[in-house]
């Protein structure tokens, strides 16, 4: 029962995160690529209840910023009035979920922008650039560990059914993968490539290398409960009544697989949302202007912004909670998966 | 026991070319600098952007080598990097025949190389020789070439030479700045050999290498530093008649990127900084302990975005031959540079520290810059009206964006190509990817390694457009030469042609030519500011942007005076000295 309540949680906590970036549209208040020009590396903006009178708001508001004398990047916040944060109202225009034409947003101002983590070297918002920046991020990483986890179920049942040669063969290839050194052959597979890239061809790419790149680990493991598994009296069993092995994978083998292949999936995904935004972060992502978690953190190359803009470190701190989630998810995933094999096997006997 | 009779030998030697030159110090014709009288001792640190490939002048082709170069050569006639005015160096003085023809320079007497040879007419002689000798190959030798033809040198005594031009040349004495004076009796042997392209490593032994400049090599530690020595046989002095240079020791350390070159003046390990960017400026500005950050102005520096107008190559993919239709288009081109936004780049960019360009002439160059160029403000409207005109249409898509299409009805699309490490180009970039869209046009921007960026743009030509920077090496028109005529290498859009391709392009050379050898400041200024006119009518480059030098100095420094033409902050080396009572803490 406890086991089950945590797995919920996280499942929660993982689903709203994402449905956040998902309707990323909705939540954030602009464009991603808009330049406000006027504002380069603005500082969050603070939300305010108390004025600088003492009077107490009762809708949260912003001051704007300005520029203080005699400095070119320090702000500070100008008092003289406050702009009030409004809910859904009509801005930008985007398409939620990839179809549907919309403009209204959750919150923004009615005469100012408001920057809730700052703005970068463009005056991009940068909330709004993290949400939209998850979807390609998050995306990436879902679709490349979903590729990994079938190719690697795939060759690791193949290997662990049929055994003899084919298995050799499979597990040898399996090391050699693992032994390759990827982020160097990605530098070179990079520049044999035409040199632009639109940004819906690099993100395929990168899932596809991704993909192709960590299949040897589930293989492996898929492939050790598959040898456990077609040994089991059950399948014996069914083998002697004339089974056939398709219906002997499909039927017995396989379910035992999955709470492996779960596990494996709720430590890929964030393992390759990494992954994406170490290439991101080395160039080799997805190109400007579109964001993506990496391209947000490449300012951080550069000694000057690491030292004057601390709002610029921002989005490292928001995927904590995304990892978070799935790691906590797949601990709940090994739990329930350990739990179920006690049970079955009381009840098997 | 032999090798300490070696030893002694050695010391009894070196004791004495040091002493030589103490008893004829009388017969010396020294060059006397005016300025603050310094203090002598002590070393300076510096950080090259890399390690320097050669010593030698006759194969240096890259900025690290040049500068290197800079300090252990000299030359006869030097441009000071303050005034911009030419001044004596090697040569006393110098006279122009009234036919302009030729010109006779007359050396200064007792000068020694830094290995204590003397130098005289012949070494002068030899120098030239070298230089104009197709089969050294080397890049001087352009300059030596006036009116198609290669200058003659004559010996008239010992230290008098006559230079004889087959045109009038309007740079004057100028074309003797940066051409260093070889030591003949170092570089003979070699040259018979035809071996002179080898010399010079970085690796040569410190007695096997003389200049005339105030520093001579020392000490090279690979991946290191580059370590010189004072030049006992220097001849310049101080305006109290002490000899320079003041500084023991001058190195350079190798820091490949320029965030390390900022950590390490940060934390002292370095006393000098230059070329600094605009953001680290400020950085290094907020905090200044026992340091001096200066912004000395408008620079020779001028970026701009081109497009691939290279014609009739077979090599060209017939995707980009499509794409060249609308770069050719004058107005395609004039409507992209109405629609870039030069101030925003100067402000996001250059947080202010720099200046919005609309021509070749940078604003630190105020001799030769035309008044009476336009400088149209951002106006995407025009460029709308001339697009239009050339025939694009537009097409709106279903989130109101539009996309702009040629006469074939063909989405406008292509990339920009920028060098991954200079962070400032890779801004502009995508501050202009963002103005163009709003013209419909699709742009990428492409970061690529500047070392194949360069070989795409002048060798296999295969890219769209391109954004790029070039800083003139002096203030006077003919520095850009390669830039301006189009058989020059540096004529980007479509280098090294062998007949101009278009006839504005012929004009343009046409005028650069006559201007050369035109007489007078006012006769070649007018010729010039017409060959820009030219230039911003046709738009081949669409300027954008040229920063202001930027430098710093360690408080403890005197006579640092930055100049805003290249060695920013070393053309007064000789000069440069430790102040009295603030040795340096980190040594």
């Amino acid at each position: 029962m406890r086991v089950r309540r945590t797995f919920a949680k996280w499942l929660v906590v993982l689903g709203v995160l994402h449905g956040m970036v998902v309707c990323a549209g909705f939540f954030a208040p602009y464009d991603p690529v808009e330049q406000d020009r006027q504002s380069p590396y603005l500082p969050p903006m603070r939300l305010h209840l108390l004025d600088a009178h003492g009077h107490l708001h009762v809708r949260p508001f912003v001051y704007a910023l300005r520029l203080r004398e005699s400095s070119f990047d320090q702000f500070e916040e100008d008092t003289t009035e406050p702009h009030p944060v409004k809910f859904f109202l009509r801005g930008a225009r985007y398409r939620l979920l990839g179809f549907l034409p919309l403009r209204m947003h959750f919150f923004g101002g009615e005469n100012t922008r408001i920057y809730l983590l700052g703005t970068d070297a463009y005056g991009r918002d940068q909330f709004s650039r993290l949400l939209f920046g998850g979807q390609v991020s998050l995306f990436a990483g879902l679709l490349g560990a979903g590729v990994t986890l079938f190719i690697g179920w795939s060759i690791g049942a193949v290997a662990g059914y049929y055994g003899g040669w084919r298995d050799s063969l499979l597990m040898r290839v399996a090391e050699l993968f693992l032994a390759l050194p990827w982020l160097y052959l990605l530098f070179a597979l990079r520049a044999f490539l035409p040199l632009a890239v639109s940004p819906l061809e690099a993100f395929f790419l990168i899932t596809a290398v991704l993909g192709a790149v960590g299949w040897a680990r589930p293989a492996r493991l898929v492939r050790g409960v598959v040898l456990s598994a077609k040994e089991r009296d059950f399948v014996r069993a069914a083998r002697g009544f004339g089974a056939s092995n398709g219906y002997l994978l499909r039927r017995h083998i396989l379910p035992e697989t999955s709470s492996v292949l779960l596990t494996q999936a709720a430590i890929l995904i964030p393992q390759y949302v990494l992954a994406e935004m170490t290439l991101s972060f080395l160039g080799l992502g997805v190109p400007e202007p579109v964001p993506s978690w990496g391209n947000l953190l490449s300012g951080l190359q550069q000694y000057s912004v690491l030292v004057s803009y601390w709002w610029m470190y921002l989005p490292a701190l928001a995927m904590v909670p995304f990892f978070l989630g799935y790691l906590g998810l797949a601990s709940s995933f090994e739990e329930r998966g350990a739990v179920y094999k006690i049970e079955s096997r009381i009840w098997g006997m | 026991m032999r090798s300490i009779v070696l030893l002694l030998l050695f010391v009894f030697v070196g004791h004495q070319a040091i002493a030589f030159p103490q008893e004829k110090i009388g017969k010396e014709e020294l060059l006397v600098l005016p300025g603050e009288v310094g203090r002598a001792g002590g070393r300076l640190v510096v950080s090259l952007r890399g390690e320097p490939k050669t010593l030698n002048p006759l194969i240096a082709a890259d900025a690290r080598s040049r500068e290197v170069i800079g300090v252990m050569q000299a030359d006869l006639v030097h441009i000071n990097r303050a005034t911009q005015q030419t001044e004596p160096a090697l040569a006393k003085s110098w006279k122009i025949s009234p036919d302009g023809l030729s010109y006779t320079i007359v050396l200064r007497r007792g000068l020694k190389f830094s290995d204590g040879q003397p130098l005289d007419a012949d070494d002068v002689l030899f120098t030239f020789r070298v230089y104009l000798d197709e089969n050294v190959h080397a890049p001087q030798r352009d300059l030596l070439m006036v009116g198609g033809k290669p200058i003659t040198v004559r010996k008239v005594d010992e230290h008098t030479v006559v230079f004889q031009l087959a045109k009038t040349y309007g740079v004057g004495e100028r074309l003797f700045d940066g051409l260093a004076i070889l030591p003949r009796h170092l570089l003979e042997k070699r040259y018979e050999e035809g071996k002179l392209g080898q010399i010079g490593s970085l690796a040569t032994a410190a007695d096997q290498w003389a200049g005339l400049g105030p520093f001579r090599l020392k000490e090279y530690v690979a991946g290191q530093r580059l370590v010189l020595e004072r030049n006992p046989y220097y001849w310049k002095s101080d305006a109290q008649g002490g000899r320079l240079p003041y500084l023991d020791e001058l190195v350079f350390l190798f820091v490949p990127n320029a965030d390390a070159q900022v950590l390490k003046f940060q934390s002292g390990e370095t006393d000098m900084i230059s070329q600094v960017g605009a953001e680290n400026f400020s950085v290094l500005s907020k905090q200044q302990h026992g340091y001096t950050m200066v912004d000395a102005g408008p620079g020779l520096e001028y970026n701009f975005l081109f497009f691939n107008l290279n014609d009739s190559i077979e090599k060209t993919s017939p995707d980009i031959q499509r794409k060249q239709k609308w770069f050719r288009e004058v107005n395609f081109r004039q409507a992209v540079s109405a629609a870039v936004d030069r101030e925003a780049i100067v402000r996001l960019v250059y947080q202010g520290r720099g200046a919005a360009l609309w021509g070749l002439v940078a604003p630190g160059n105020r001799r030769w810059g035309n008044e009476k160029l336009p400088h149209p403000a951002r106006s995407l409207d025009r460029a709308r009206t001339l697009l239009k005109e050339a025939g694009f249409s537009w097409s709106n898509g279903p989130d109101g964006g539009s996309t702009l299409l040629d006469s074939d009805g063909k989405s406008v699309e292509f990339s920009i190509l920028t060098s991954s490490t200079n962070a400032d180009r890779a801004k502009m970039a995508a501050l202009i990817q963002d103005d163009l869209k709003q013209l419909g046009m699709r742009v990428q921007v492409v970061p690529l390694e500047s070392r194949s960026l360069l070989d795409r743009v002048t060798q296999s030509r295969d890219y769209d457009a391109c954004i790029m920077g070039i800083a003139s090496y002096d203030a006077d028109a003919n520095s850009d030469i390669s830039v301006w005529l189009s058989s020059g290498g540096l004529h980007l859009w479509s280098p090294s042609q062998a007949h101009p391709a278009t006839s504005w392009e012929a004009e343009i050379d046409r005028l650069i030519e006559e201007q050369m050898s035109a007489r007078t400041f006012e006769q070649r200024k007018k010729l010039y500011d017409r060959a820009q006119e030219i230039l911003a009518e046709n738009q081949p480059m669409i300027f954008l942007a040229s920063p202001n030098i930027l430098a710093g100095a360690k408080n403890s420094i005197g006579n640092f005076h930055p100049a805003v033409l290249e060695p920013y902050v070393l053309w007064n080396v000789e000069q440069l000295y430790l102040k009295n009572g603030m040795e340096n803490a980190t040594r």
